[in-house]
């Protein structure tokens, strides 16, 4: 189970306080009744879901109730920073994405490269 | 007879550490036997000279007990106390025997010592690795009718209890800065260092007592006395300070992310008469900042032919039944081996006066010192041989020795045979924190080498052997310091994994790899074989390591063997990944608290109690209760709803509404916010007023809908469906303060705050005007969709005048703890006018007839407000809401969508049934092309007929044609109509 | 009619009767109390403050007392204010002239108080919060879960909490923390 730090509460917390609630810095268009279908699919429909550094939107539901963003490695789990919501998207501090990016490695299991099995 | 005797004759007199006058009776497949306290079950039967505990999984072949500890994968026996207290697969070498215990043997029929099954065995041939996914393949039919009952049938160990478990299960959250898992040497030692520093410490072993190794190790000194009861003092040292908790018999089963650990506290399995205040288990959810793994290392077992029959086990544990629980594991005992630490096995036993038959070593040259005492005792040792076979039925009776590379053998009578192939760290913990392992190729074991997690492994688990080195970096992980003078009596060496000697790729015997599922290194060989080049694949064909011990005895050996067949080096080969938990964890412990009423939250309204006392049914909406009909005496369901329906269009009725969600909207903004949110315009809402909205999401589809009033220009009350609350306050949330944050309003679910009364028919303001204070609610004044605050009853009251049913309507809203008293106050008034408790399928009914529509029932998250004919609903002139580009999509707006439309069948008798399927032709070839489906139906009384609503294709251009509802039994044939079926002129309302 | 109107509703609390708890945490009803889900700016908290006579706390997982008042801090813009004094609560906000929300919770919530040396315990058999005094000393507070529901804690001593807990959900609070509280003895 996850441990959160709320940039509100200034805390970390059990992820069971929390919801996540998708990908980060995701704008909803001023005009968005004048956008063409492929702006509107990219805006609602299409999601990077990339693996290793991404950044994603998380709600302290049970907590403060306030939203905020994330800087998070989906591979190891790892929360790079925490940051209040409507600040632009955060630099990854140097040494922490280096180390995201060698634990990545790490933690390759044998599922993740079993069919490459020959 | 002495209390020591009967307890078992292969106890040794002087020997184990409990005490002969505390015994305890237990039976075993119904024979009655004496243990003393502190036994586990399976040091009881061994005392008893019982090896004999069980059938294998696949084959049926006899089995003893192998080990003394958590990675026993024979013998797994049934314990109970009563009927329902009756737990099946538990490890003998972990159950402590309580007095009353009631323990079977698993697997056999009709009896342990003659069991049809074992016919499996002599059929063996057929049932090799893969023999599943080959053999029952055809005929197709055949699998559903004879391959799977049976299958079925033989599958599974051990027997659930069929009894609710009459047993309760604590839970506990916990922090700490330090949890040490393991509380041998090296656990102690970190815990002492780690608690010098004031950290909060939890220090956490699996057995009964703190100790680990020096359980069987009782050559090891510590600190000048001999290492168990130094570990015994150490632990009363930790226990009496106040930063340390020291938890024995919990399992650290699951090491999580962050720091987030799993404990499984056995409060009561060893106990004869536990108190009932006492939790069997505890779960325990601890979150650490730092995890110190000290669980040390198990030992291997010898993978030869007929290497599983009973009296054959691993050597530490022949010594820790004699070390510590007295007991001798035969009186002529053999050690075949490929590391020193067998050797003391047989010293131990010698000097306790049990005969060694020879000590046989794979290796030609073991550890000097070993060689040296084994000879000093008189132990006959032969270097360089193997045993190569075993005989005994049910329990060995020798074993086949042979010279390696030679071929003349010899048998050499045993009653007991202990085994060791060296030593396997236990990194499951550091593997579960997702730490990456290094093979150390001159030792043959993995080790742990990148840490992914604040935690550090010492000792065994850590590859560490030397005891001066292992309490050196125990102390030094425990973040303080700690002096510990310790000393081994030998150094060890040796160690093997994979096949030994006479169970080669050239042979075809039964060399048992994983004892629980039944694989021999043959199946592995032969998964090769077969293409399986991945060890996670060689997993999954031959179930090796799958068991319910995950492999802790087999990995290794399986691994080694599917290497040299693929003549690849073991990294390469891969370790398949340990998962939590550790060892299983019951039912009980994981769901803990969460059963009967603390189950699940069940939400009551102010109103409950009272509605009860009136005979009403409920039924769950979400968490909620609701009232769901009023039977009087005599009624069915039917009947009461029947009535009910009648009565409110008739007269009236009063109904419970305080489960609908409500958010106070708050603010200048309000308004503005509300028009995002929903289709409708809200700024040209006066306050006092109140109108039915609809909420899209962003892609078109309805999500929510409710009356919202305007109590004032910067004050709304919304209204959401019951189930929809917390779901729409988290949705408004989100646009609030992440796309319109610049927006100043506020919202605050105030579902609670107010009991909602729903009084519905002619006669409502009749029942309710004499209750209202400070509000005409005449029609004229206080017309359809009015909203003012007022007092009822001299409280302060938000009154809507509202119909969810069609008829002139009303919802009183009081502070709930007033519910009761004005439900009681407004009943008794309708009662007395000749109105009625309704309850939701009276509501259900009613609202059908009128063709309102129930988000979640008559739309399903892809229907957009036109395809349910609410487009009046959606404001033509707002720029933006939620929604609005989502409802320009191509697909939302093209033709033959689905839409909500009325049905009435044929026959006016018929009752469609809700989700039943809908096609033009019902003559067709199957498959059919569906046109939709019911989403609502119902009997209407007030009709005189059935009523129903539906999703069709194209529904709004069908009106008048026939349509067909094919059923198992029949085709219904039905009318597309609008869905208003009641009062289609709608003046009923406005009375 | 009149007469009607004029027969008062009574009022019928939550956990009305119920009691429980073990020797080292007991459970206890709060009594009914006035509270207010406030919601403000933080450019507004001063005249918010003032208008409440209590001074809003603006540093996390704290809280306030005054006059029997106390305000708990659940969210940067969002206190619980309790009233178990003069009353008045609501009134008072509105009359501020600062814009806010103030909304009566008074009946959305009822409270159960727990106390004693296992209260800390008990708690924890369903809250994941770390409840030592160092990281939730008195007059800490949060909103956070107790099992399957949503609850506000405050601890009113080193031994003493009011859990905060909406009306449907308070049966389901008042059995949990009666089985931590038994299992908090052991």
């Amino acid at each position: 189970m996850l441990l959160i730090h709320c940039p509100y509460c200034e805390d970390d917390r059990s992820e069971l306080e929390f919801r996540w609630a998708g990908e980060a810095h995701i704008a909803r268009p001023e005009a968005i009744s004048e956008i063409s279908d492929e702006e509107f699919a990219e805006y609602f429909f299409l999601r990077n879901n990339e693996k290793g550094l991404t950044y994603e939107r998380w709600r302290h539901i049970h907590g403060c109730g306030r939203f905020f963003n994330a800087a998070r490695d989906t591979v190891s789990d790892r929360f790079l920073m925490t940051y209040k919501a409507g600040l632009p998207k955060q630099p990854v501090p140097v040494a922490d994405k280096m180390a995201a990016t060698a634990e990545e490695k790490t933690v390759e299991t044998w599922e993740a490269t079993e069919g490459d099995a020959r | 007879m002495s209390a020591s005797e009967n307890s078992g004759g292969f106890r040794i007199k002087g020997a184990g550490r409990h005490t002969p006058a505390r015994t305890a009776r237990f039976t075993f497949d119904g024979k009655s036997y004496t243990a003393l306290e502190g036994d586990t079950v399976a040091s009881a039967l061994l005392a008893h000279g019982v090896h004999l505990v069980g059938r294998s999984f696949k084959y049926h072949r006899p089995r003893g007990i192998l080990t003394s500890g958590p990675e026993e994968p024979n013998a797994l026996l049934d314990v109970s106390r009563d009927a329902a207290r009756r737990q099946p697969n538990v490890r003998a070498t972990v159950q402590e025997v309580f007095d009353g215990a009631k323990i079977a043997s698993q697997n056999r029929w009709p009896s342990l010592t003659f069991d049809v099954g074992g016919f499996n065995d002599v059929l063996s041939p057929f049932f090799a690795a893969g023999f599943y996914y080959k053999t029952f393949m055809w005929p197709r039919e055949a699998w559903h009718r004879l391959y799977e009952p049976i299958i079925r049938r033989a599958a599974g160990l051990g027997e659930a209890p069929k009894e609710v478990d009459p047993d309760h299960y604590a839970s506990r959250f916990a922090h700490c800065d330090v949890l040490i898992a393991g509380a041998g040497v090296a656990g102690l030692t970190a815990a002492l260092s780690a608690a010098s520093t004031g950290a909060n410490v939890f220090l956490v072993d699996e057995q009964p007592e703190v100790g680990g190794a020096l359980h069987y190790d009782a050559a090891t000194t510590i600190d000048g006395q001999n290492g168990y009861d130094w570990a015994q003092s150490a632990a009363a040292r930790l226990k009496a300070m106040p930063n340390v908790t020291l938890l024995t018999r919990t399992t650290v089963f699951g090491y999580y992310n962050h720091g987030f650990i799993g404990l499984a506290e056995r409060v009561t399995d060893h106990m004869a008469r536990p108190g009932r205040d006492l939790p069997r288990e505890r779960l325990w959810q601890v979150r650490t900042k730092k995890v110190v793994i000290a669980t040390g290392s198990i030992e291997r077992h010898m993978v030869f032919a007929n290497n599983d029959r009973p009296g054959i086990m691993l050597a530490s544990a022949a010594r820790s039944f004699l070390n510590h629980h007295g007991v001798a594991v035969g009186r002529n005992v053999g050690v075949y081996t490929a590391h020193d630490s067998a050797y003391e096995a047989a010293f131990d036993l010698k000097r306790a006066g049990v005969s060694i038959a020879a000590i046989v070593d794979c290796r030609a040259d073991p550890g000097a010192a070993v060689l040296e005492e084994a000879r000093a005792l008189g132990i006959d040792v032969l270097t360089g041989h193997s045993v190569t076979d075993t005989a005994g039925r049910l329990r060995i009776k020798s074993m086949t020795v042979v010279r390696n590379g030679g071929s003349d053998t010899r048998k050499i009578k045993v009653d007991a045979l202990l085994m060791s192939a060296g030593w396997t760290p236990s990194v499951h913990l550091f593997s579960q924190s997702r730490g990456k392992l290094r093979f150390d190729d001159s030792n043959q074991r993995f080790l742990p080498d990148i840490y992914a997690q604040n935690c550090v492994s010492v000792g065994g688990c850590n590859g560490t052997d030397d005891i001066a080195e292992l309490i050196e970096e125990a102390s030094a992980a425990g973040g303080g310091s700690v002096s510990v003078t310790a000393a081994n009596r030998f150094e060890w060496t040796g160690g093997m994994i994979g096949a030994a000697e006479g169970a080669g790729p050239d042979t075809a015997v039964k060399a048992f790899v994983d004892f629980q599922h039944d694989v021999t290194a043959k199946d592995i060989r032969l998964a090769v074989r077969e293409g399986m080049h991945s060890i996670e694949h060689i997993k999954r064909f031959t179930t090796n390591g799958m068991a319910s011990d995950q492999g802790k005895l087999s990995n290794m050996h399986g691994l080694a063997i599917a290497a040299e067949m693929l003549g690849r080096p073991i990294p390469q080969v891969g370790l398949t990944t340990f998962r939590a938990p550790y060892t299983p964890v019951t039912y009980g412990t994981l769901v803990a608290h969460s059963r009967d009423d603390l189950f699940d939250p069940a939400r009551k309204t102010p109103m409950h109690a009272l509605q009860a006392a009136a005979g009403a049914e409920f039924e769950d909406v979400g968490n909620w209760k609701r009232a769901w009909y009023f039977p009087k005496r005599g009624e069915d369901m039917h009947a009461a709803v029947n009535r009910e329906c009648r009565t409110v269009r008739e007269i009236g009725g009063v109904f419970d509404a305080s489960t609908l969600g409500k958010i106070e909207v708050v603010g200048p903004d309000a308004a503005q916010f509300l028009n995002l949110l929903y289709t409708n315009a809200w700024d040209t809402l006066k306050p006092g007023k109140s109108r039915y909205g609809i909420m899209t999401r962003e892609d078109g589809f309805i999500y929510d809908d409710g009356v919202v009033g305007r109590l004032a220009e910067d004050r709304f009350h919304v209204t959401t469906t019951t189930g929809g609350a917390p779901r729409v306050l988290h949705h408004m949330e989100d646009y609030l303060q992440t796309e319109f944050p610049h927006l100043k309003v506020w919202l605050t679910s105030t579902t609670e705050q107010w009991a909602v009364i729903a009084v519905q028919g002619p006669k409502a303001r009749e029942i309710i005007a004499p209750l209202v204070e400070g509000l005409d609610i005449s029609n004229e004044a206080f017309p359809h969709m009015s909203v003012s605050e007022c007092s009822v009853m001299g409280v302060p009251a938000r009154l809507f005048r509202m119909s969810f049913t069609g008829e002139l309507g009303f919802e009183v809203n009081v502070p709930a703890d007033y519910g009761p008293a004005v439900w009681t106050a407004i009943r008794d008034r309708a009662e007395a006018l000749g109105a009625c408790l309704y309850g939701t399928e009276t509501m259900h009914v009613l609202r059908a007839e009128k063709g309102y529509i129930i988000v979640g029932q008559d739309t399903d998250g892809t229907v957009t407000p036109e395809d349910a004919g609410l487009s009046w609903a959606v404001s033509k002139k707002k720029t933006d809401f939620v929604g609005i580009r989502g409802l320009q999509r191509p697909d939302l707006v093209r033709g033959g969508r689905k839409q909500l439309v009325g049905l009435k069948t044929k026959d006016p008798r018929d009752v469609l049934e809700e989700g039943a399927q809908i096609v033009a032709d019902p003559n067709q070839p199957k498959p059919m092309t569906m046109l939709g489906h019911v989403t609502s139906s119902y009997w209407s009384e007030n009709c005189g007929r059935s009523i129903a609503m539906a999703l069709v294709a194209g529904g709004k251009a069908r009106m008048g044609e026939t349509l067909y509802v094919p059923m198992a039994d029949r085709t219904i044939a039905v009318e597309v109509s609008d869905m208003v079926f009641f009062d289609k002129e709608g003046g009923r309302i406005n009375g | 009619m009149a007469d009607l109107a004029l027969n008062m509703a009574t009022r019928t609390l939550p956990l009305s009767g119920v009691h429980g708890g073990s020797s080292v945490a007991r459970l206890e009803p709060a009594s009914p109390a006035a509270r207010l889900s406030l919601r403000a700016r933080s450019e507004d908290v001063a005249a918010l403050s003032t208008a409440l006579g209590i001074a809003l706390p603006v540093k996390p997982k704290t809280s306030a007392s005054s006059h029997g008042r106390t305000a708990l801090w659940l969210g940067p813009d969002e206190w619980l204010v309790i009233d178990e004094g003069q009353g008045g609560l609501l009134q008072a906000a509105n009359d501020c002239a600062a814009p806010h929300s103030a909304t009566d919770v008074s009946h959305r919530n009822t409270a159960i108080l727990v106390s004693g040396p296992g209260a800390a315990m008990a708690i924890n058999s369903g809250c994941p919060l770390d409840l030592s005094l160092k990281a939730f000393p008195v007059g800490a507070c949060s909103r956070t879960l107790f099992g399957k529901i949503e609850v506000v804690l405050l601890r009113t001593a080193e031994d003493a909490f009011r859990v905060e807990v909406w009306r449907s959900f308070s049966d389901y609070a008042f059995g949990l923390l009666s089985e931590g509280a038994r299992d908090a003895a052991l």
